[in-house]
């Protein structure tokens, strides 16, 4: 087997005839889920760890402020010692709590954005799953998440946490629509849900520029969707902050308020790579038809760093919005939803689709 | 028509105060490492100067012979409005026989100060000044009474005045 | 089942915002009555910091009371110690130099404009727009600057005493106020464009907290919220005193009456505030930083009252002196206070954020509610 930096089909295609060669069809899937899931699961607790530094560096630095710089060079292990700091911490139990939702909302909020990595590709070939329906698969899994925000806040037995949970709930499913459709937008124009023919199909130039004004319609109010979809700031009214103190895990404590914080981070990983696959091409390089000299220099970044570059700018965008703006009121986080994005949106895939058929998008 | 002529401006309005207010923090960020203000503070210790004028705490300036100012009269106590002075004083006999009050000690308990330099600024023969110290933390509390005149000290004797 | 629907809907959920909570600034209690998300009463219970502060006074002397009328408004410290002391100074019928009416002018529109800036920190703050907090400080540090080198306090200075000023200023002083003023007549574009132009914060005050011009005389809600709701309260242009009588400023005035036109009203009071130091910072006289005074003050007999314009509204000492030498009876009124008295009349009918968004539009400091 070679190993290909551009090319992991080949490596993976490797590690499962050599587990074939070893042992039965049966144990080879255990052992395959088994890698992925310590593959994903390391990925996971990396990238959360980065995302919660990246993010005080982030806002430190437009706030004028150094951010955290005492653990570590440039406080880079900072992050890890709140994390210790969190498993030490003692988990307080709330007497009137309902114990079992208590303690199983945290892991069905995690397990939510755990599900959503299996389908995002990372580079061509890796992939844990690569479903023919990929983003309906993602879209569906990333909207588990409100249960758990809704059992957290129901079951802590405090009002704060149950007037969060409640906004949460009324947000996330009106903003599912948004996010949906402005993902059938794109749907529309690849003419498949799998994630992988998605990425393909920008070989030649990503979504943005192909797709016209719907797509960067599409790509704009997936933005915002998702960033209300993600409980994040400016709309993050589910915890809002100066109102009910810190709404649904108030009354978390511990590694418990460590997996609501680390899953916050990873929703906003997973959109920025939905965001970054579908609108901006994923793993696939820059591309200008035409332009041979400059495409074959692109072709030399391995498609992983295309991919993480793409999901960085994507998240900075996202934390911009975070760090820029106030907080909307729960009225006029719907109005927004129902009068703005919803009509728009609904117009803008009768656009794209109109679009297709007049075969305009390439 | 009208209506919808709102909606649209409405909408394109926002996005562009939006985007203004985004360019502000944008700005910023990109601009980051020269336009932090914010100082650090335990590495910085060294350089860092307060002004003449700060009130960090009260102090008796002694001279190079040790000698203060205060005559122990208990003005700056009457005039704390918190009584975080004690002056305590001896008696003691001068040459020609008088006897005559001296400073034995200046308790000065900064927990209790609130800083209105009303002690520095009546103090009739000039003893007390500001100091610039700063940090003044203490594990307990018994520490916060400090004797503001230093061990053996005497007297300032005043030039000319016998 | 409809019983049970309407027994629900006609139940009032009960919450306790604060005394620890990141959007009353301090120890205020406010309970709620919500319907949902709508607030239906809002009770504040206040006293959780209360200090005694008019009872201190009476065992206190006129110069020792000056250090805990900083501590009501510690935002406008300046401007509570010169309305202590200028009661006193009418009362003993002192004429002070000019060079400390100069001073204290340019020190208390200083304090003013420090103030407004930590209000408009905290508006951000309570809005969810967290980077304003910062940069608000970062405005206010300068002010802080300034303060320190010539009083040597920066949140508390004890500068003023009956008769004059502590201490007189540094050298230094005018370059640097100059300077500042330079400098924020800059930044305060950048308020503008992060928050008073943004769409969000637009939508999330304009209408809300409605308090009308009678309600305001009523409620005696003064300061930049009651100027907000088109009342003429500005102690500075209709009783002047210091040097105000001498510059030319606006009062500003709006007549919505919303958390929108208090925002606006704290702006443009800053910039008027930078307005009247220019006016004042190059025409410092040179004379004395203050009258001789006797070592104890006895105020004659009588009772005296004086008015200031406090960062949040209209300041007031009463003393009633018996001759002594410290005062029978002091009683300070605090803006606060009565702008808090109107916070339900506001809020009633809105929604909880909305009471955030009203709570920030006061700008109130607890210490100044429960003295
Ligand atoms: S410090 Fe000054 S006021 Fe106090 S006792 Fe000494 S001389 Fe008197
Ligand atoms: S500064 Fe004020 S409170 Fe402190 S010791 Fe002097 S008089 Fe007392």
């Amino acid at each position: 087997m070679e190993f290909n930096i551009y090319d992991f089909t080949s490596f993976t295609k490797w590690i499962d005839e050599s587990l074939n060669a070893a042992m039965s069809p049966f144990w080879v899937m255990i052992t395959e889920m088994a890698i992925i899931g310590v593959a994903i699961l390391a990925f996971y607790a990396l990238v959360g760890l980065f995302l919660v530094y990246a993010e005080r560096k982030v806002c430190a630095f437009m706030q004028n402020r150094v951010g955290p710089n005492r653990v570590g060079p440039f406080g880079i292990f900072q992050t890890i010692a709140d994390l210790l700091k969190l498993l030490m911490k003692e988990l307080v139990y709330i007497k009137n709590a309902d114990k079992l939702l208590f303690n199983i909302a945290p892991f069905i909020v995690i397990t939510a954005s755990f599900l959503a990595i299996a389908a995002i590709p990372f580079a061509r070939g890796l992939h844990a799953i690569d479903f023919n329906i990929g983003i309906f698969y993602v879209v569906a899994v990333s909207s588990l998440g409100v249960i758990g925000i809704l059992l957290a806040g129901w079951s802590s037995n405090s009002k704060y946490s149950l007037i969060g949970a409640m906004r949460s709930g009324a947000q996330i499913v009106s903003y599912e629509l948004s996010v949906g459709l402005s993902l059938i937008t794109m749907v529309v124009l690849a003419g498949s849900m799998q994630l992988s023919t998605i990425v393909e199909a920008q070989a030649n130039g990503w979504f943005i520029f192909t797709g016209h004004v719907p797509a960067v319609i599409a790509f704009v109010i997936f933005l915002i969707a998702s960033t209300a979809e993600t409980n994040r700031g400016p709309f993050d009214l589910a915890e809002a902050e100066s109102e009910l103190t810190a709404g649904f895990h108030t009354e978390y404590s511990g590694i418990r308020f460590a997996f609501f914080f680390l899953a916050e981070y990873m929703n906003m990983f997973i959109v920025a790579s939905i965001a970054a696959t579908v609108f901006w091409g994923g793993w696939m390089p820059f591309h200008v038809p035409g332009w041979e000299g400059f495409n074959t220099v692109m072709d030399y970044i391995p498609p992983f760093i295309w991919y993480i570059g793409k999901t960085a700018v994507i998240i900075f965008i996202l934390m911009l919005f975070k760090w820029t703006f106030p907080r909307l009121r729960i009225d006029q986080l719907l109005t927004l939803e129902w009068k703005y994005l919803l009509p728009i949106n609904l117009f803008n895939v009768v656009l794209m689709a109109f679009i297709v058929l007049m075969g305009w998008h390439w | 028509m009208r209506g919808l002529i709102n909606y649209f401006s409405g909408m394109f309005n926002g996005i562009i105060s939006l985007l203004k207010g985004m360019g502000v923090t944008g700005k910023y960020f990109f601009t980051s490492p020269v336009t932090i203000v914010t100082q650090q503070y335990p590495e910085n210790r060294k350089t860092l100067e307060m002004f003449d004028a700060f009130k960090g705490e009260v102090t008796m300036p002694h001279d190079e012979n040790n000698e203060h100012k205060c005559t122990a009269c208990s003005i700056c106590q009457i005039n704390c409005p918190n009584g975080s002075i004690e002056i305590v004083s001896r008696d003691v006999v001068n040459d020609e026989g008088k006897k005559r009050k001296e400073l034995d000690k200046h308790l000065y308990n900064i927990g209790m100060c609130s800083f209105c330099g009303l002690c520095i600024k009546t103090c009739p023969s000039n003893a007390l000044a500001w100091g610039q110290e700063f940090e003044h933390s203490m594990f307990t509390r018994d520490k916060f009474v400090k004797t503001l005149n230093n061990e053996g000290s005497k007297l300032m004797q005043k030039k000319g005045v016998e | 089942m409809a019983e049970i629907i309407q027994d629900i809907q006609e139940q009032e959920y009960i919450i306790n915002m604060g005394p620890q909570h990141p959007s009353t600034h301090g120890v205020l209690r406010l309970v709620l009555s919500l319907r949902g998300e709508t607030v239906l009463s809002v009770q504040p219970h206040c006293g959780y910091i209360h200090r005694g502060i008019e009872k201190m006074c009476e065992r206190l002397t006129y110069q020792q009371i000056i250090h805990l009328t900083d501590r009501l408004d510690y935002l406008s410290a300046h401007i509570n110690n010169h309305a202590v002391c200028m009661a006193v100074e009418t009362a003993l019928g002192i004429e002070i130099p000019e060079r400390v009416k100069y001073i204290r002018t340019i020190m208390d529109e200083l304090a003013r404009i420090a103030s407004h800036q930590l209000w408009w920190c905290s508006f951000g703050m309570d809005l969810g727009a967290l980077t304003a907090f910062f940069y608000g400080l970062r405005d206010r540090e300068p002010i802080l600057d300034i303060f320190e080198e010539s009083t040597g306090g920066r949140l508390i200075q004890s500068y003023y005493t009956p008769g004059g000023l502590m201490k007189d200023i540094h050298p230094d002083f005018q370059k640097r106020v100059k300077d500042y003023i330079i400098y924020f007549r800059k930044k305060i574009g950048e308020y503008d464009q992060l928050l008073s132009g943004n769409v969000i914060m637009n939508q999330r005050t304009q209408g809300i907290g409605k308090l009308t011009k009678e309600e305001a005389i009523s409620f005696g809600v003064t300061g930049p919220s009651g100027r907000g709701s088109g009342f003429e309260c500005d102690v500075r242009k209709h009783r002047p005193y210091g040097m105000y009588g001498k510059v030319e400023f606006k009062e500003i005035l709006r007549s919505e009456g919303d958390a929108f036109a208090r925002y606006m009203v704290r702006m443009d009071e800053m910039r008027e505030s930078l307005n009247i130091i220019e006016q004042l910072i190059d025409n410092i006289p040179a004379g004395d930083f203050t009258v001789k005074m006797k070592p104890v003050i006895k105020l004659p007999e009588g009772e005296y009252y004086q008015r200031v314009e406090a960062a949040r509204g209209e300041f007031g000492v009463f003393i009633s002196s018996k001759g002594e030498k410290y005062p029978y009876r002091i009683k300070l009124r605090s803006p606060n206070f009565s702008n808090l008295s109107a916070l339900h009349t506001m809020a009633n009918g809105q929604k909880i954020a909305d009471l955030v968004a009203i709570g920030a539009s006061l700008d109130y400091v607890i210490p100044d509610i429960d003295r």
